[in-house]
């Protein structure tokens, strides 16, 4: 539906390469890289507000690269949210629909629909000056909605909030994903893309170096730098199961791994980090309660150490030094027991 | 701390001495002139007229000319384009130039045989000797402070607001005028007041242009020159207290602006 074809742009320090990647209607597609990897600059070539260089924007087919900002149909929501201190919370909302001359009962209708819909319909008559960020972010939303864009376009929404609003936050956009929007989101925290894109795109060095669905992205890293910057080699889907207290059981076709969490049993991800896995000959007498058997895959040279992936019905990458991994001799067909403690564990729900 | 207090003392001299040599002069003259005297020179019609003719002439003058000058400020804070800086010394030369070379200078370009005093003349407008001349006078001198004013009032609206409201459909000119005019509404504001107060007390580009009908300075000038001191001074605090009023008033309701943006 939104297709971007080849954009390369230098603009002070930032710079994009050949950028390509493509969104389907009803999307959630995120953006993930560090920042000052040029996906702010990007979101706003999509926008018209920085013209592209070389290559393309088409949305539905249509080539848009040239279209006039005004007339493009996709709605950009800010990193700090830009509201107009000169407005309320209301004119905020009613901006783009007085843009297009739309009668005033009707405004008054689609306003307080989408202020219901953001969960603002409190705040219509506060001047926006001294809302909380997710407050500000909230009628960003509406205000950008409003416009009925084809696509939203979404610059680090929930970077500012805090870890409750973040969730608030999540779910909304997850509601307006569902309800049909097609959303292009950049970040540079892997949580979010993990929580809510069906598609992700990682940029490095302004360009798009991997794409595909996050377990595609962060199981299989195609670079050193997706490994690295996604951190999380260890990323599986399952269930969470009932149990009593915090202590808890995750289970992965047959394989269950002991974690802490308070979350209620359902679908999600577990992540382990590479680096809080331990290797050992026989199966260790130590705290970790998660204790493995499995076969050495793969060794592989990473920038800091060595990589062994470790095959125990599901495969998981360790990360130790050169050193241990001389010592314990760990070429490819060796078993060896893996061990990690239930709090190396981390639960994302789906 | 206590190695500061000696400079501190001497930054406190100097700013008393500073604001003396302000306020001193005007509470001389003022300390000179009685109060049934100030009524008298108040309520004359010659005096009377040429404040009117002052008042009025310098806020058409701030008002024909500034809404001109606002949207080119808009594309000074905004745009770039080459020789920048040149067109921005070129704005600033009224400021650095004496009033009576500003005043040679308008008079050759609105003179009955120039370009512009032909059209004028053809329309039934003569400045030379006239109102127009006075307006066009005070305008020269006094636009630079308004152009600059909300040069600045525009630069630090963020950019990004209006692009955030082009991204919401709304046509340039409806962001310059729904946007980026209000947000830069006090520095605007400030620079008509400045403009206008400026253009005021203009005495040598006008005085050349038009020595007839007499703005206040031109009378003051008149007036100490075929009478003295003591003549020209009555008039001369009548329009300061005139001024004074003016700027006191236009302040507050421009504070008053200001905190009903907040």
């Amino acid at each position: 539906m939104l297709a971007i074809e080849k954009i390369s742009l230098r603009l002070g320090q930032f710079e994009l390469n050949r950028v390509s990647f493509e969104v389907e209607k009803g999307e959630y597609f995120v953006l993930l890289g560090m920042s000052g990897s040029g996906k702010s600059v990007l979101l706003q070539v999509i926008a018209g507000l920085i013209p592209a260089g070389e290559g393309g924007v088409f949305l539905n087919g249509r080539e848009i690269t040239g279209e006039k900002v005004q007339k493009r149909g996709v709605g950009l929501v800010f990193q700090d949210a830009a509201l107009f201190p000169n407005m309320n919370v209301y004119e905020n909302i009613a901006y783009p629909l007085k843009a297009r001359k739309r009668g005033r009962r009707e405004i008054e209708k689609e306003v307080h629909e989408l202020a219901r819909l953001t969960g603002v319909d409190q705040l219509l008559k506060r001047s926006t000056v001294n809302l909380s960020g997710g407050e500000k972010q909230r009628v960003a939303l509406a205000r950008a909605l409003a416009l009925k864009p084809e696509c939203l376009l979404l610059d680090e929404p929930l970077s500012s909030l805090d870890a409750q609003l973040r969730h608030e936050l999540r779910s909304l956009l997850r509601k307006l994903n569902h309800n049909g929007q097609t959303i292009i989101h950049v970040t540079h925290d892997y949580e979010e893309a993990v929580l809510l894109a069906q598609r992700i795109g990682v940029i490095e060095g302004g360009t798009v170096v991997q794409q595909g669905t996050p377990s595609e992205v962060f199981q299989h890293p195609r670079s050193e730098f997706v490994a690295r910057f996604t951190g999380i080699r260890n990323f599986f889907s399952g269930t969470l199961l009932d149990g009593a207290g915090t202590s808890r059981k995750f289970r992965i076709n047959d394989i269950e791994f002991f974690l802490l969490s308070d979350e209620p049993p359902g679908e999600g991800f577990i992540v382990v980090r590479a680096e809080d896995i331990i290797l050992s000959e026989s199966m260790a007498r130590s705290s970790a309660v998660n204790n493995f058997r499995g076969v050495v895959t793969e060794r592989i040279p990473a920038r800091m150490g060595t990589e062994v992936v470790v095959d125990i019905g599901i495969r998981m990458a360790v990360v130790l030094s050169d050193e241990s991994a001389g010592s314990l001799g760990l070429e490819e067909g060796r078993e060896i027991w893996i061990s990690f403690k239930a709090s190396a564990l981390k639960f994302i729900r789906k | 701390m206590t190695g500061f207090q000696p400079m501190k003392l001497l930054f406190l001299f100097l700013g008393g001495l500073v604001l003396l040599f302000i306020v001193a002069p005007l509470a001389g003259i003022y300390l000179a002139t009685s109060p049934s005297e100030f009524m008298e020179t108040a309520t004359h019609r010659e005096v009377a007229g040429s404040i009117w003719l002052t008042l009025w002439t310098s806020m058409l003058a701030t008002v024909l000319f500034g809404v001109a000058a606002i949207p080119f400020s808009w594309i000074l804070a905004r745009r770039k384009f080459p020789l920048k800086r040149v067109v921005s010394a070129i704005i600033d030369i009224p400021i650095v130039i004496p009033g009576s070379a500003a005043g040679i200078a308008i008079l050759g370009f609105v003179a009955r045989d120039s370009v512009l005093g032909r059209i004028g003349s053809s329309m039934g407008i003569s400045f030379v000797g006239n109102t127009p001349g006075i307006i066009v006078a005070m305008a020269f001198v006094s636009i630079p402070f308004l152009i600059n004013a909300a040069r600045d009032g525009f630069a630090a609206v963020p950019e990004k607001l209006e692009k955030a409201a082009l991204n919401l459909g709304a046509s340039p000119a409806r962001v310059f005028l729904t946007i980026s005019i209000p947000l830069a509404w006090r520095a605007i504001l400030s620079g008509f007041i400045m403009m206008w107060a400026r253009g005021m007390s203009e005495f040598g580009a006008v005085v050349i242009v038009a020595y007839h009908p007499m703005t206040t300075p031109v009378l003051i000038w008149e007036r100490f020159t075929s009478y003295g001191l003591s003549y020209a001074r009555p008039v001369t605090v009548v329009f300061i207290t005139v001024c004074l009023l003016f700027f006191v008033i236009l302040r507050t309701v421009s504070s008053k602006f200001e905190n009903a943006g907040d």
